[in-house]
């Protein structure tokens, strides 16, 4: 058992290009569901939607880069109002169910045959990003952070991400601390107390979700530049409920929450994935409980027990504040 | 207090775990020749490698009247993949024909039309009917099948088409409706929206394939067993961590989530479990239809809409008629009067999870029976379920049987004027619709949605 490898996974992943996209979605979701309460179980699809604005842009359209960054922000905030039209006047759960919904049918749709010269059907988009890694300042070289490695590309990339995270927990907590965050809070705890106050709840409510479906978009931008590809089905319902795991796990309703919880969140998933493949190659694990192919589920069921237990046992996370979270309804 | 649940909790988890993991234990010593000839096939040197995904079918015409099916000799099928042929199968005197695969990935086959004999056509009249795509999984042996008969497009109007997509609908939304009903009577009694309801239609399906291909007991009897575990264990999710939780006073927020943790847990399970790929039970997996009218439906589909029926007339009367029944919309009305008035509400709770899982198991097995069976059916089949539910009114049984039946024969309707691949999109747009303009679904009481 190589001790020293798996330390590598757990660091290398609580850097990498997957941590850093779920930091940034987490923060939108975030602000849905630790700030405002509500349940979106369809973050995926902000980060879908964004990543096939830059892709189909660039692709289909021909225009560059930054201009399908434009696309798909707008594509998140229309589709976060064609989202909370129908919904944010129900109950959570309801929206919850509406979400995940419409995150699978935006998924059915990037899938069809019948859109495949826009959309690239189930093959999706391939090299839409050649603009954004022409700007790289980095050159070409591999970096070593301590004991582990990124290429230039990564490296800008990551550079790019972190930076942006950073600055959206920064704008967040800003924006909870002014007078627009207390109405949102005070929607969580109580709508109708919010709504006596003469607030305009649909109205924040709406905010709020176009707001983090942006962040969602974001997102998506970072994953579908990282791997210079869309594919429909990377964007699968359990991806929200993996975002919503590393967001319970660092502390929904934190700043620093959604950053936390998603660099430990990869970084666990990855030194689990190293340690039971190491076991299974040398014989520790028995062939008869797990093999090869089996440790990609076994790391999967061990998220939704954690998920539960987090839920159970602690609710807030690392860093939350029990009384911040919008539960008692 | 506490320690006594978690002691519980502790209990039910690892009698789940034990169960988890013993499975691979009894299905190696259960059918030593099929563990055999995998390991051998594992086995292969790899200088000798053999290709092991593999697709195999047979092209058969159907002969004269009461005669037997005829062989089609000759015929080629051209295999690609990414646009790129990979070569070609012809059909022997049998009409078998047999590819080897390059590797696992996602293919088309396409079956020359011009190499078929005179007088032998495809059933379907569509344009790409000779086309087949399918993906192969690692060490695969599919088969493909191509319609070949007499074109019934012709004689097909677009009302006999409308009236066979109609009995689809209603067979499919009567599937849908006995797993939905398990989760609208939960969210009734006890408030909880079950995002591991569709686990328990995927578990049902994969018990029932355990006992009939794994075990080799014949379909009917594997049906009911898988029936009896489904609903035992359904119970036990209950006794274990749900009514922990509901005496802890959990938020039904935080159960909600709980819930998505548990599907989960309970999916990636049968993934470790089953494996990735479809399964199909051994008897009744192809069936010939018969011709009743206009429409044509295979044996097992009336079946299974008949006994879905029956299934559903019981669950109405055991609500109307039977006191537990009483006691569970007693509950699902106003859970303290209904405890005030002496009813064991954690003792109806738990069986309305016990029935609950029942249905979602039967409904599994005919999902698993009208297609095959995987690990993920029952996810894709949550959110039908969803939107019958919240269609007709979370909460409510009935609701739930309506609702289904739309979502059922609006999905399969769909496919009449839209593409057949974003069918599910049609239920979920109506369910959407319905969202704006009934919220509280069609048979749904206001003051539910809050």
């Amino acid at each position: 058992m190589d001790f020293g490898l798996i330390l590598d996974r757990f660091l290398e992943a609580a850097l990498g290009t997957d941590a850093v996209y779920f930091a940034v979605a987490a923060i939108g979701l975030n602000l849905h569901f630790g700030y405002t309460g509500l349940l979106n179980f369809g973050h995926i699809g902000f980060l879908m939607v964004g990543a096939y604005g830059v892709a189909i842009t660039v692709t289909f359209f021909g225009l560059s880069f930054w201009a399908g960054l434009v696309v798909g922000i707008l594509a998140s905030i229309v589709y976060a109002l064609l989202l909370g039209l129908p919904t944010l006047r129900l109950r959570a759960d309801y929206l919850a169910i509406v979400t995940i919904v419409a995150a699978e049918i935006m998924r059915f749709l990037f899938r069809a045959v019948t859109f495949r010269e826009v959309t690239g059907g189930s093959f999706g988009l391939q090299g839409f990003a050649r603009d954004f890694y022409a700007i790289n300042p980095y050159p070409p070289a591999t970096y070593a952070l301590g004991p582990i490695d990124f290429s230039e590309r990564q490296m800008w990339l990551l550079t790019v991400g972190w930076t942006l995270a950073a600055l959206l927990a920064v704008g967040l907590w800003l924006l909870a601390r002014s007078p627009w965050g207390r109405v949102l809070k005070a929607i969580r705890e109580d709508e109708d107390a919010a709504r006596s106050l003469g607030k305009n709840v649909f109205g924040y409510k709406m905010q709020s979700l176009v707001l983090g479906g942006v962040m969602g978009g974001f997102g998506g931008f970072i994953l579908a530049t990282s791997q210079q590809a869309v594919q429909p089905d990377t964007y699968s319902p359990p991806v929200t409920f993996f975002i919503f795991t590393a967001l319970i796990l660092g502390g929904a309703a934190t700043v620093i929450g959604p950053i936390i919880g998603s660099m430990l969140f990869w970084a666990l998933l990855s030194a689990t994935d190293a340690f039971l493949r190491q076991g299974v190659s040398s014989g520790v694990i028995p062939s008869w409980l797990m093999d090869g192919v089996q440790v990609g589920a076994v790391r999967f069921m061990l998220v939704g027990l954690g998920l539960m237990l987090l839920m159970i046992f602690r609710p807030q996370g690392i860093f939350g504040d029990r009384r911040e979270l919008a539960l008692e309804r | 207090m506490r320690a006594r649940w978690v002691r519980r909790s502790v209990v039910a988890l690892s009698s789940l775990l034990l169960l988890l993991l013993a499975g691979p234990a009894i299905a190696q010593t259960a059918v030593p020749s099929e563990a055999a000839a995998e390991a051998s096939e594992a086995a292969t040197e790899p200088g000798v490698e053999e290709p092991s995904e593999t697709v195999f079918g047979f092209l058969r015409r159907p002969g004269e009247e009461g005669e037997e099916d005829v062989p089609v000799e000759g015929a080629q099928i051209v295999i690609r993949t990414d646009g790129q042929e990979v070569g070609t199968a012809e059909t022997d005197a049998d009409g078998r024909f047999e590819f080897g695969l390059p590797g696992p990935g996602q293919y088309e086959a396409e079956l020359l039309l011009d190499t078929l004999p005179e007088g032998a056509t495809l059933t379907s009249e569509a344009e790409d009917a000779n086309i087949l795509t399918f993906t192969i999984a690692p060490n695969q042996t599919r088969p493909l099948l191509f319609r070949l008969g007499e074109s019934s497009s012709v004689t097909r109007g677009l009302l006999r088409e409308f009236l066979q997509l109609s009995v689809e609908g209603v067979k499919f939304g009567l599937i849908i409706a006995m797993a939905a009903i398990g989760l609208s009577l939960v969210f009734g009694t006890t408030g909880l929206v079950n995002f591991a309801h569709g686990e328990l239609v995927s578990f049902g399906a994969i018990l029932a394939w355990f006992f009939n291909a794994t075990l080799g007991m014949h379909l009917i009897p594997a049906l009911l067993l898988a029936l009896v575990v489904g609903a035992a264990f359904s119970g036990l999710v209950d006794l274990g961590l749900w009514r922990p939780l509901r005496r802890r006073g959990t938020s039904l927020i935080a159960m909600l989530v709980v819930s998505v943790g548990l599907s989960l847990f309970l999916r990636y399970a049968m993934l470790y479990q089953f494996g990735g790929r479809s399964r199909p039970y051994r008897q009744y997996a192809i069936q010939a239809g018969i011709d009743l009218g206009p429409i044509r439906i295979a044996p097992k589909d009336l079946i299974m809409v008949a006994v879905s029926i029956i299934v559903l007339i019981a669950v109405g009367l055991i609500l109307q008629k039977t006191k537990i029944g009483k006691a569970m919309r007693a509950v699902a009305d106003n859970r303290d009067l209904a405890a005030s008035s002496g009813i064991d509400v954690q003792r109806v709770i738990l069986f309305v999870w016990v029935l609950a899982g029942a249905l979602a198991t039967l409904g599994g097995m005919f999902l698993g029976l009208g297609e095959q069976v995987t690990w993920d059916m029952g996810f894709t089949m949550l959110l039908l379920m969803f939107a019958g539910v919240i269609l007709g009114g979370l909460g409510t049984a009935y609701g739930a049987l309506v609702g289904s039946l739309v979502v059922g024969l609006f999905v399969q309707l769909w496919a009449l004027f839209l593409p057949a691949e974003t069918k599910n999109v049609g239920a979920f747009v109506v369910l959407i619709l319905v969202l704006l303009v009934r919220p509280q679904g069609i048979l749904g009481r206001r003051e539910r949605i809050g």
